[in-house]
């Protein structure tokens, strides 16, 4: 069964070495026209790749993790957190137990970062832990547990960084074209000029305009279908495919709000798309297959294995196109689905998991909760040295 | 002449990585099948190792529900028993401990003073985490199972299974007994 994923990791490589192809030929027409050399331009453009490429194969996971300032946090922190992504990773089959990240962030957001499954990593908001109710949260943390098992993290790291490799490229070669373009024009003017001096510009300019483009067009073709491959693993890691649905619901319903409501968080969400998915597999809010189309296939699956999923997929977005391999699906058998699990009252369940929610991020930011003998929970800033503490509600004076 | 043995070493070759690739394949399935019988046997123990714990916090506020504690302790001691068995008579064991465990916490919401316990709380999560890690591992294990089993009954690699000696696996399926009878609350 897990091994079906591989058949569709070939079309994705294919993406990427088409990627690669545009890299290269940007390079070197790049070079033909700056240099007179087509060769030298591949290998800057290859160098320019590999540094970036290292980057990000060894930093970018801790890049991203301190850019979106995500906190690192103990089971005793968030249990129920921990538990599900315990419970996903179980599920999963992964061996070894990821590392859990808390942002402190109203938004509706999560993602997985890691070069492999023993450096893996799960990130989420502290809006997520909650809005979410344990069904849900458990949808998305296997959705993210998908793309560590299913090896998107490196691939979309590595798509990420060709495609950061042409934006940059592009960007310097257009520079220098309009501020150095001077200096060359009247040069080539006074040898006379040449014909296939102007055929290598026309492409080379062809190329700086579309390649990004092209390139962007490529990550967001290979991310998509890792998107619906993660649903399909979360489906069936979780056998509950509503318990995603309804996430999903919820995210879509408060992406809207947060961009109004909190201007001062804002920037990190709306940041230019290299830098925010540079280095990460997933991105909730901004995931590219229609987050309402993601829905509709999840609620008209029959079962949970990759089968029923791509056969709900079939449905909603009306094509005969076979996501899974039909032989590979059919091997799994039948995949029953799961009931919902029993919870409190949303109203109560909502109250209970603010306070959970609450309580990780004070201690996430290491400061000390003292329970005065009234009731009163005392919260010490991991600046305060003092000995004691007055209670400032009944005037006793606690030990620290 | 020559081009015959030739080929006839050719075709050895061949077998004989064909047989190395698929006795490693199924290595590798049957290690995946013990490897996931050992999380199922990690969640079962933490789920022995919490009960007591529960029965201890509860104890206090129900005083009258001693037939349900007793079942839960009685069930708990089997299922710690048979530990080493194989995974069907395990699974049933450990079947009836579930049903024990899922009548108790039923109990447990008739009060409302433990209900708002924050330790009950926290207790309440760890359980139903463990419950549901046991059923993914169980899900996980059984997924495995399928595979390595489907490897040792198809062509061509039953036939190195039947030669090195690959048996099937047993699945694991628990059975759970449905709610039976609502207990009966006596606040006489």
């Amino acid at each position: 069964m897990w091994q079906q994923i591989r058949s569709n990791q070939t079309r994705s490589i294919i993406l990427v070495i088409g990627m690669g192809v545009l890299l290269a030929l940007l390079g070197y027409f790049l070079g033909l026209y700056f240099v007179g050399s087509g060769e030298v331009g591949l290998f800057i453009a290859l160098i320019i790749w590999g540094i970036m490429s290292l980057v990000g194969y060894f930093q970018g996971d801790n890049i991203l993790l301190s850019v979106s300032r995500a906190k690192k946090i103990a089971p005793d922190d968030h249990p129920r957190l921990y538990n599900v992504v315990e419970e996903m990773k179980i599920a999963s089959g992964l061996n070894k137990m990821p590392d859990i990240y808390i942002m402190d962030d109203p938004a509706l957001n999560a993602f997985a970062t890691g070069r492999n499954p023993k450096k893996a990593t799960v990130a989420v908001t502290s809006g997520l832990l909650q809005k979410l109710n344990r069904d849900e949260l458990q949808g998305v943390v296997g959705h993210e547990m998908a793309h560590v098992k299913n090896r998107d993290v490196l691939l979309m790291a590595m798509c990420a960084v060709l495609l950061g490799t042409i934006v940059v490229l592009a960007w310097y070669a257009s520079r220098f074209l309009i501020f150095g373009g001077m200096g060359r024009t009247r040069r080539s003017s006074s040898s006379g000029g040449s014909g296939g001096q102007i055929i290598i510009l026309a492409v080379a300019i062809i190329l700086m305009i579309l390649a990004p483009i092209l390139a962007q067009l490529i990550y967001l073709a290979v991310s998509r279908r890792r998107e619906y491959l993660a649903d399909a693993s979360s489906a069936l890691y979780t056998r509950y495919p509503e318990g995603l649905a309804s996430a999903l619901e919820k995210i879509a319903a408060s992406t809207d709000q947060l961009k109004s409501a909190n201007k001062a968080t804002a920037p990190m969400y709306t940041i230019n798309p290299f830098r925010k998915q540079g280095m990460s597999a997933d991105n909730l809010t901004s995931t590219h297959p229609p987050i309402s189309e993601r829905i509709r296939i999840l609620r008209a699956m029959a079962g949970a294995s990759y089968e029923d999923y791509s056969i709900a997929y079939q449905q909603v977005i009306h094509t005969d196109k076979v996501f899974i391999p039909a032989a590979a699906a059919a091997a799994a058998g039948t995949v029953a689905l799961r009931a919902a699990q029993p919870e409190a009252p949303e109203k109560l369940e909502e109250v209970q998991r603010a306070r959970e929610t609450t309580n990780a991020l004070w201690n996430v930011h290491k400061y000390k909760t003292i329970t005065c003998a009234c009731g009163t929970k005392l919260r010490l800033p991991p600046s305060y040295k003092l000995p004691e503490i007055k209670c400032p509600h009944c005037g006793r004076i606690n030990p620290v | 002449m020559t081009i015959a043995i030739w080929v006839i070493i050719g075709i050895v070759v061949i077998l004989l990585i064909a047989f190395v690739a698929i006795y490693n394949g199924l290595v590798r399935l049957r290690n995946q099948v013990k490897n996931a019988w050992a999380q199922i046997d990690v969640q079962l123990k933490r789920r022995h190792d919490l009960i007591p714990n529960l029965i201890e916090m509860v104890k206090g506020y129900m005083k009258y529900e001693r037939e349900t504690l007793e079942a839960i302790t009685k069930a708990r001691t089997l299922a710690q028993q048979a530990t080493s068995a194989g995974p069907g008579e395990r699974a049933k064991v450990e079947g009836e401990l579930s049903s024990a465990l899922t009548r108790l916490l039923a109990v447990a919401e008739r009060y409302p003073d433990l209900k708002a316990s924050q330790n009950f709380l926290s207790l309440q999560e760890e359980l139903a985490s463990t419950e549901n890690k046991i059923s993914f591992s169980r899900q996980f294990y059984n997924d495995s199972v399928l595979n390595y089993n489907n490897q040792t009954q198809m062509f061509p690699s039953n036939v190195i299974a039947g030669m090195a000696g690959f048996k099937p696996g047993e699945f694991f399926e628990v059975t759970v007994a449905e709610e039976k009878e609502v207990p009966k609350v006596s606040l006489t």
